[in-house]
């Protein structure tokens, strides 16, 4: 591995060495290298590109490191992982891709993360998006996240892309049983002339489901970003979601929430606001000496952490 | 220290004409001193706090701070070099945390402020606050106490608070009360603190009443108190 490569590593995955616990490194369309656990399985998909997670039931406290690098230009990769969570298990997965395109043509990555959440379990999700090089050739990543909850099972998902990525289309689907609660924190800042989506539909199916969607943007220079999101509450439930977003310069953020109470007891709710920085505020930081650039820097890095 | 002269300021109105916020406004403020600015609401109190920080700019008159022109000065400017501001309402952030602003506050150059300190000072047990978002969470209180923490922290020459009482309760407002005096007493920096609240106006130097956007009376507090405290109604300042 070479040093490009060990920085998209330490990037998405904060990743120095060879992570301890479960893990498959994907480099370039292939898998590099591979361990496993002895509750926690990989297996190569036989019909298509990617790899089956199968998280034994009553695992507790393991990890699984799926990052993925592509650092050849023009490169294409779609990836299907499918995460197969017992019951009882209480698992933190790290995923994230980093793309560095040095060359002329399009690098791309679709990830496609199904997951797939027994009983009574705990997953904690955390995906960086990271791109590098300073290639013509853009870096494109597309990723699908689709989830099933069991019932009273818990899935924190985090989920950041903050440098360098020049298109990104995000999908998130996520259907909960009774008891079952989903956390999602989205952070995305866009420069240049880059372009995100974000989209979230979210089917409350279960009694005593809850749904929490927060996302934080920052978008400057001529970026443009879409935020998409759609919560049912087809039962007894709660939803919330939540956009905020920064824009600078001449950048466009659209926000697009819809939620929809099919039984009288969801209780649903969406929140947006969008806007510059507050005046207010880079003038309250430059009164403690700091330049309008620096304040600026402060705000954004707070909102964005 | 500071020397306000001939100051005025208008903005425009909704009717198209100007209306005149502060007008032909003059004052000195010597070194090492507490002067507490009273007056009605509206009377243009905020306003000043603003043009002695460079917030607002004035239409015309002139500021000086230790004999420099600062008039044209940005806020950063004149915050290095050593006025500080508290805020009537302070601002909240998303993402920073209160020890964030405290260390901001401190300085570059103070590489472990004492965070802890600053904030029982102004009554809050720091272990529960210092890694609080500055944000909607916070009570009204617990906000303005978190000003006064910081500007205590920047410690700088000159110091304005505005309005620092309102919202405090009343356990804490005697320890407000100790902090400005030590304030005043442990160094050689000045106060200026806009304030309704007899008891601090007690405790400064001079008093200085604006209302209309200039100064009414200034003076020692045996002579500027009695005439306040007979009320609004008959208050010659007030007229
Ligand atoms: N930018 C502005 N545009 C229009 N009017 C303003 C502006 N700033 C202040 N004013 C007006 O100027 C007057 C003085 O306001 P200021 O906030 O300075 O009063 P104050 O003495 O601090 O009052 P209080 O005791 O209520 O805090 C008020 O009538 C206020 O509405
Ligand atoms: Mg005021």
């Amino acid at each position: 591995m070479d040093a490009i490569q060990k920085n998209l590593l330490e990037q998405v995955a904060g990743l120095h060495e060879m992570p301890s616990g479960a893990y498959n490194i994907r480099a370039n369309g292939q898998s590099v290298a591979r361990s496993t656990s002895a509750h926690i399985d990989i297996v190569t998909k036989e019909d298509k590109q990617g790899i089956d997670i199968i998280i034994k039931p009553g695992t507790k406290n393991e990890s699984v490191h799926i990052p993925v690098e592509l650092s050849q230009s023009g490169l294409t990769d779609i990836v299907y992982n499918d995460f197969y969570g017992g019951d009882d298990c209480n698992v933190t997965i790290i995923a994230g891709c980093g793309i560095h395109n040095g060359g002329d043509k399009d690098s791309k990555h679709d990830g496609i993360h199904s997951f797939f959440i027994g009983k009574n379990s705990h997953v904690k999700y955390v995906e960086k998006h990271y791109g590098s090089g300073d290639g013509k050739g853009e870096r494109i990543m597309n990723p699908e996240t689709v989830v099933e909850l069991g019932e009273n099972s818990f899935m924190e998902m985090e989920t950041v892309q903050i440098k360098g990525v020049d298109s990104t289309k995000r999908k998130t689907s996520a259907k909960l049983a009774d008891g079952a609660k989903l956390v999602v924190t989205e952070k995305l800042m866009t420069h240049g002339s880059q372009y995100a989506e974000t989209s979230f539909h979210v089917d409350l199916d279960g009694e005593g489901s809850s749904a929490n969607v927060i996302s934080r943007s920052v978008a400057r220079d001529d970026s443009k970003q879409f935020f998409f999101s759609k919560i049912n509450g087809n039962n007894k439930c709660a939803g919330h979601s939540e956009c905020d977003g920064i824009i600078m310069d001449n950048a466009k953020i659209s926000a697009l929430p819809e939620i929809t109470a099919n039984h009288l007891e969801a209780s649903l709710i969406h929140e947006a606001a969008i806007g510059k920085i507050a005046g207010e505020q880079i003038t309250k930081l430059m009164t403690l000496g700091l330049t309008e650039e620096e304040a600026e820097a402060q705000i954004i890095n707070g909102f964005l952490k | 220290m500071l020397e306000l002269q001939n100051l005025y300021f208008q903005v425009p109105s909704d009717t198209g004409a100007t209306k005149e916020i502060i007008h032909d406004l003059s004052l000195t403020f010597d070194d090492h001193t507490f002067i507490a600015i009273t007056g009605p609401n509206g009377g243009g109190k905020s306003t000043l706090a603003k043009l002695i920080m460079g917030i607002e700019k004035p239409t015309s008159g002139k500021i000086l701070f230790n004999g420099q022109d600062i008039t044209d000065l940005s806020i950063t400017e004149r915050a290095n070099l050593g006025i500080s501001f508290a805020f009537q309402q302070p601002v909240r952030f998303k993402g920073i945390k209160v020890k964030d602003l405290i260390a901001l506050a401190a300085g570059k150059d103070v590489k472990n402020p004492n965070t802890c300190d600053y904030l029982s000072k102004v009554g809050l047990c720091a272990r529960d606050y210092i890694n609080r978002d500055i944000d909607a969470s916070l009570s009204g209180g617990e906000l303005k106490r978190i000003e006064i923490a910081s500007i205590i922290a920047r410690n700088t020459p000159l110091s304005v608070f505005d309005e620092p009482e309102a919202g405090i309760d009343l356990w804490s407002f005697n320890n407000l009360i100790k902090v400005f005096e030590e304030m005043h007493e442990g160094s050689d920096n000045s106060l200026i603190i806009i304030s309704h609240q007899e008891r601090i106006l007690n405790i400064a130097d001079e008093i200085v009443v604006v209302a209309d956007g200039t100064v009414k009376a200034r003076g020692r507090k045996d002579d500027i108190l009695p005439e306040l405290l007979k009320g609004t109604e008959g208050c010659r300042f007030y007229q």
